[in-house]
């Protein structure tokens, strides 16, 4: 589903990427683990199309296409999903609206039917439930004033609508406590099935032991350096990232 | 709004109250014959021709004002005609076809009906446009409940007292250089009065009036809303107007006696010039309304079009418990450049004034918020709120915020909250990643700044104004 090949990456001209390989199939989760500097955010910020972030080298395949070709909105609605570490507010705009556009537009460009309103709605806060999120946050604008928690929830609401086939996690744990981690986790868990693809970026271990990984894979300066089954995440866990660069 | 108008063209002409005026212009040039010249054409009676001669005296003691934020060749009145008769038919475009098609683009983009969008393009349409039929049902509503809505022209003839009573009662001659200027030689407007305690039953629009609209570029409108009376006016139209005349200088007077209501919502779509700052119309408006003992006007505007906007609507809170908002968006882009506020005079006890102003700026346009809020020694009690937020699209563009606060009462409360932001590359991003496209998403991020405001408008004008500002973002990014 996914094919990188030797792909290098400047942001404002400073080389973050630096020949990176994976081939993600159907189905599989793989975490991305490495220390902080080591281009786990910018791998996920280009393959997503991010402006500003400029591929030098290498090609990157998605469903057999070169999706270096497209735009980002273009990759959203090829089914690439991107959640933010991050997210940010946009004030006035509710979630509902966004919700709604970002639905149909990407339907629409999968030549699916679109929802109608009461679908849509019945859906949507089917799908707050499931991520535990009150049903007035759908009135609420994108991400204002929500807390670091309900953010993080609400991005996996948005994954869950759009049924993407490529969900890339950004250290989605970042500023989880135990029980909004677990929330998050069963939302993606629910999410996996043959068709889908998860690349999950963390920095620590314990994200892990909620969305367990087919595969691990060391990222340390721009390259991947070891991969792994699920146990490699707890021998980094154990060594510590010092332990990578005397690999 | 649009089926009315399908309505007005499918119904037959009867008999219109477009009277036939002889094709005259008069040569550009400002002085006293040109102003006997106007009243006479009109039919007016002497008082009013005598009023119009002591604004010309008046006019002619004044400086054009400098202070604003703007930035433009000095406007010479002598080049300037002062009355011209609408164009004959054979001057006008045949059909679309002759009309800029960008133009055309815009209509279509806004979802306006062909009829529709051969009047605002000011084509010869065989069909004699007028509100005839649909006018009259809708004239004998207002009847019915005594409110009266027609031109200022026919009212100085029909209603003298009134105007007599209340022309340049809130916008004195001497205001300002344009309020003079429009004084001496105002073309036509409209002119709205709401018997005590009486409910306006229908939001009057200038819409309805389209053909009565070419009132020129001296346009002069006045509402009075007696004791206890309510009224909610539209003035203007989402779609993009073009107008020969460069210079606009509009005078709107609002009277709210005790207890009545007036919400005035202005949708202003001026041609703004072309991407290079050439053309476009040059917006100087006077607005203000006075509100009597808890009487309530609130001023809603989005502003879009015009190369030059200078526009402040204001209210004086005379009375106690009175109340004053005022809600604006004001979008700038290409070349065009805005400074637009509004005035809050405190003078009644309790009167409590809402200012929001929305400020979008793109392109290389400048825009500026300027606002007074003054609390005069009577004012106990009174209470202002401000909230005044930017948003910058791009980096070539300006947004700029003059407050003035003058508070001469210990116990008066001043609030004022401002904010400046630029639509994000995070934003714009979070947007992309989840399929809308820039464009999409900038139209998004700016409707949501804007809501606020958006709300105050009447359910429709909203509708269009969202929609308006999409077009009008159009080629914003990047």
């Amino acid at each position: 589903m996914l094919s990188i090949k030797n792909l290098h990456a400047n942001v404002e001209d400073k080389n973050i990427l630096k020949g990176l390989n994976l081939e993600v199939k159907p189905g599989e989760v793989h975490a991305i683990m490495g220390p902080n500097g080591s281009g786990k955010s910018t791998f996920g910020y280009v393959l997503s199309g991010r402006e500003g972030y400029e591929v030098t080298e290498g090609e990157v395949k998605f469903d057999g296409q070169n999706i270096l070709e497209m735009e980002a909105d273009e990759r959203a609605r090829e089914g690439l999903f991107l959640a933010f570490q991050y997210p940010v507010e946009i004030p006035g705009v509710s979630n509902m609206e966004f919700l709604k556009a970002s639905i149909d537009t990407t339907r629409e460009y999968q030549g699916k039917e679109p929802y109608d309103a009461v679908t849509f709605m019945k859906l949507a806060r089917e799908k707050c439930q499931q991520v535990n999120l009150d049903q007035n946050f759908l009135k609420r604008g994108v991400n204002e004033g929500f807390s670091g928690g309900e953010k993080k929830r609400n991005e996996i609401m948005q994954m869950i609508m759009l049924e993407p086939k490529l969900c890339i996690l950004d250290e989605t744990d970042s500023g989880l406590d135990i029980d909004a981690l677990q929330v998050v986790a069963d939302g993606v868990n629910a999410c996996r099935d043959d068709n889908r693809a998860f690349i999950v970026v963390t920095h620590y271990q314990r994200l892990l032991d909620y969305i367990v990984p087919d595969y691990v894979h060391v990222l340390s300066d721009g390259k991947i350096v070891k991969s792994g089954g699920k146990e490699l995440a707890l021998e980094l866990e154990e060594k510590g990232y010092s332990w990578i660069d005397k690999l | 709004m649009s089926e009315v108008i399908d309505q007005y063209v499918k119904t037959e002409y009867e008999a219109g109250f477009v009277t036939d005026i002889e094709s005259e212009t008069l040569p550009p040039g400002l002085n006293e014959d040109v102003i006997r010249f106007i009243s006479a054409k009109k039919n007016e009676p002497e008082w009013l021709l005598e009023w119009r001669l002591k604004a010309f005296e008046n006019f002619k003691q004044m400086q054009e004002p400098e202070w604003a934020h703007l930035n433009y060749p000095k406007i010479d009145l002598n080049e300037v005609s002062y009355y011209s008769a609408p164009k004959s038919i054979e001057d006008r475009p045949k059909s679309l076809d002759e009309v800029d098609p960008e133009l055309i683009e815009t209509y279509n983009k806004l979802g306006i009906p062909l009829h529709e969008q051969e009047v605002l393009a000011g084509v010869a349409v065989d069909v004699v446009f007028d509100s005839v039929s649909v006018a009259t049902t809708f004239k004998e509503k207002l009847a019915e409940a005594g409110v009266i809505f027609c031109p200022i022209s026919e009212a100085v003839h029909k209603y003298p007292e009134l105007i007599k009573k209340y022309i340049g009662s809130v916008v004195p001659q001497k205001d300002n250089y344009f309020a003079a200027l429009n004084s001496a030689v105002f073309s036509d407007g409209s002119f709205v009065y709401i018997p005590k305690g009486v409910r306006c039953p229908m939001e009057l629009s200038t819409y309805f009036r389209i053909n009565e609209a070419k009132t020129g570029q001296f346009e002069r409108t006045l509402i009075v809303a007696d004791e206890g009376s309510h009224v909610s006016y539209l003035e203007g139209c989402t779609a993009p107007m073009r107008d020969e005349n460069q210079l606009h200088a509009a005078v709107v007077e609002l009277v709210a006696l005790d207890d009545a209501e007036i919400k005035y919502s202005t949708v202003q779509n001026w041609y703004p010039g072309d991407e290079n700052g050439n053309g476009g119309i040059y917006n100087f408006v006077t607005k203000r309304g006075i509100c009597h003992k808890n009487a309530k006007i609130s001023w809603t505007q989005v502003e879009t079009g015009s190369a030059i906007t200078w526009k402040y609507p204001s209210v004086v809170l005379r009375g106690e418990n009175s109340v004053g908002e005022f809600y604006s968006v004001a979008l700038t882009r290409n070349y065009q450049q805005a400074d637009t506020g509004t005035k809050m005079i405190h003078l009644g006890k309790n009167s409590k004034s809402t200012i929001i102003s929305k400020g979008i700026s793109a392109g290389k346009s400048q825009n500026a918020y300027r606002g007074l809020v003054r609390m005069s020694p009577r004012a106990d009690g009174a209470r202002n709120y401000t909230q005044c937020d930017s948003l910058l699209i791009g980096d070539r563009c300006g947004a700029h915020t003059f407050p003035y606060i003058e508070s001469k009462h210990p116990n008066a409360i001043v609030e004022h909250e401002a904010t400046t932001s630029k639509v994000s590359d995070d934003q714009l991003f979070l947007c992309q990643q989840r399929g809308i496209d820039a464009e999409k998403a900038v139209s998004m991020i700016v409707n949501g700044f804007c809501k606020e405001v958006f709300k105050e408008l009447p359910m429709e004008f909203a509708v269009e104004a969202g929609k308006l500002l999409e077009v009008s973002l159009e080629g914003s990014v990047g």
